[in-house]
């Protein structure tokens, strides 16, 4: 029993990043129907930068919150430099466009910091806590606690203010929007930054348990995207909960069946998702207006 | 004078660079590099067919290079059989696996088959890097010879083994690519074509999109299946990088560099970036940097390819 509440918590830390990596996803998602592959890169940015920054001499609140706005202000420029010029270009396209835009900001993480895989120090020590015979890090508190947080903030920003009303206005219908006097760029610029911000503090969130370095992005982008699906594309509940499900189910793959295959858990999830309901959890089934 | 199709002007171009640009090489050295152009130039047409024609795209295409090259490796050795045939059971379990993960994805649209085959070839290197007792792990395994040079010689035809490996992916290459030009004219391929155009309009004239999508991304496994044996093969001896990401994604680059719409093209594609590390030996640290950028930029400024709109420039100045 206690061994399967070990599996449920670091279950539950991974799937809290996961879940950020997910509502990352959906909030580009909505606003401009991309599917922004670069997300995982956001994830290593967070960490990368606030591992540099820190090594630099910043104290670590400090590191983190360069890193977020800083990767805050990449996104915004990969929208402003990459995408917003290939507006209307096939979905092909766009693919290849975050894509690249993720494997030129893995060779650029490489070449600015290096190739090494990085830590810092966790937030509230590393004295474990023992609940119910199992142990869960401080850290992993942190982690999920940060994803509840921002999944609330992101509720309260979408439902209760006027901007963020002004955003969902925009994912519904661009010219609409528009027409009522929302500046959609403003709306497309926000929603970058907002879901860099978001990739980068799960990265600065994580990194004392998960580790960082060049290369870890992809497999956050791949993670996140199931569990956005799993949700239900573009529906912030179902990346919530699609994330979390993504890291228990890793989790107990690597408990019960094999640590080396837990990796592949994920996307057993996105085969069977796209076999049995291709709308996910919580989400509707999509048309396209002809 | 008549105006060549442009199918035969294609193989014509291919056959001739084939065949003539050997005399232009300083070493022997150079026979290497022109059949890992060649190699790739394959694994691109396979590209070409799915993401030129059809329109769809794979981020995973490395796995079945991967499959195709550990066929080579394992079947001579624990099925006895002989790596001519190793290289056709490589393809035909690339062509299966293809059929497998893309029949519940293709009936959806764009992202899902992107993602779906970046996981599916991560989970391929993943069990390359892992299965040691079977792959060798990280550290690759040998591959035996393919013993074709041999028989040539018998017949009294001498080549280097570098010169055996030029010519012969050479005319693997040139039936690659004269396949994929017929497709592209045969019925499926013009069914192929209109569901890049639209893949509802494609479905209201009758066309079967979900299956003609399949057709596409099975064969375009086989091709880079078989690019994968090929080079393991040539090189008798492969690592689980071949499946990696990275492959997958050169392949990508590689055809809308050169223009995925185009063989000519997209084999010029596979040409350039091979030979950009060879003529920069610093490019293997810019390698990731160097793609990403291309990949962003080409379909920026020219969503064609390199090829194609060169081309579009000269005939505009020529009428």
């Amino acid at each position: 029993m206690s061994e399967l509440l070990q599996f449920l918590f670091s279950g539950l830390t991974v799937g809290a990043v996961y879940a950020l990596v997910a509502l990352g996803f959906t909030i580009i998602y909505n606003a401009s129907d991309v599917v922004n592959f670069a997300q995982g890169e956001f994830v290593m940015l967070g960490g990368m930068v606030t591992w540099f920054a820190h090594a630099a001499g910043l104290p670590l609140p400090l590191a983190a919150l360069v890193a977020i706005l800083a990767t805050a202000a990449l996104g915004v420029a990969i929208n402003k430099l990459a995408i917003e010029p290939a507006r209307g270009a096939p979905v092909v396209s766009l693919i290849i466009i975050t894509i690249g835009a993720s494997v030129f900001l893995q060779g650029a993480a490489q070449l600015v910091f290096d190739k090494q895989i990085h830590s810092f120090p966790a937030f509230s020590g590393d004295t474990p806590l023992r609940i119910g015979g199992a142990t869960i890090q401080p850290q992993s508190l942190w982690v999920i606690g940060g994803a509840l947080v921002v999944f609330a903030g992101l509720w309260l920003f979408f439902t209760r203010t006027l901007l963020g009303r002004a955003v969902l206005a925009t994912s519904n219908n661009r010219l609409a929007a528009q027409l009522v006097g929302i500046n959609t760029n403003f709306v497309m610029t926000l929603s970058f930054a907002l879901s860099a911000g978001i990739g980068a503090l799960a990265g600065v969130l994580a990194t004392p348990i998960t580790l960082t370095a060049y290369s870890v992005g992809i497999g956050f982008a791949l993670k996140g995207f199931a569990g956005a699906m799993l949700g239900g594309m573009g529906n912030p509940k179902g990346a919530l909960a699609g994330g979390f499900l993504i890291g228990l189910i890793e989790a107990l793959t690597a408990g019960y069946l094999s640590s080396t295959y837990k990796e592949a858990a994920a996307f057993v999830v996105i085969l069977l998702v796209l076999f049995f309901m291709p709308q996910g959890l919580f989400g509707r089934k999509s048309t396209e207006r002809v | 004078m008549p105006r060549l199709s442009a199918k035969s002007a294609t193989l014509l171009v291919l056959a001739a660079l084939i065949a003539v640009t050997p005399f232009f090489f300083p070493s022997g050295y150079y026979y290497r590099v022109g059949a890992l152009i060649f190699v790739n130039g394959l694994a691109v047409t396979g590209i070409v067919i799915l993401t030129g024609y059809a329109g769809q795209i794979s981020l995973g295409h490395a796995g079945f290079a991967g499959i195709g090259g550990y066929a080579c490796a394992l079947a001579p050795t624990h099925l006895g059989l002989h790596p001519s045939l190793a290289v056709v059971l490589g393809a035909v379990i690339s062509g299966v696996l293809a059929y497998l993960v893309g029949r519940p994805i293709l009936r959806l649209k764009g992202y899902y088959l992107a993602v779906a085959t970046l996981g599916f070839g991560i989970l391929v290197a993943m069990v390359l890097n892992n299965e040691r007792q079977l792959t060798g792990g990280p550290d690759g395994i040998a591959v035996p010879e393919l013993g074709l040079r041999g028989l040539l010689k018998d017949w009294g035809l001498d080549l280097t083994n570098g010169q055996f490996w030029y010519f012969f992916c050479g005319i693997v290459l040139l039936i690659g690519a004269w396949i994929a030009l017929n497709l592209y004219q045969s019925p499926s391929g013009r069914a192929l074509r209109a569901l890049h155009g639209s893949e509802i309009a494609a479905g209201t004239v009758g066309i079967d999109v979900a299956r003609v999508k399949l057709q596409a991304f099975v064969i375009s496994a086989v091709y880079a299946s078989v690019a994968g044996s090929l080079v393991a093969l040539q090189n008798k001896f492969i690592t689980p990088d071949v499946a990696g990401f990275m492959h997958s994604i050169e392949m990508v680059t590689m055809a809308v560099l050169g223009g995925a719409g185009s063989v000519l093209g997209a084999i010029f594609g596979a040409g350039i970036l091979t030979l950009l590390p060879q003529v920069l030996t610093v490019f293997a640290e810019y390698e990731q940097l160097v793609l990403g950028l291309v990949m962003m930029l080409v379909m920026i400024f020219l969503r064609e390819g390199l090829l194609p709109s060169v081309l579009r420039k000269l005939r505009g100045r020529g009428e």
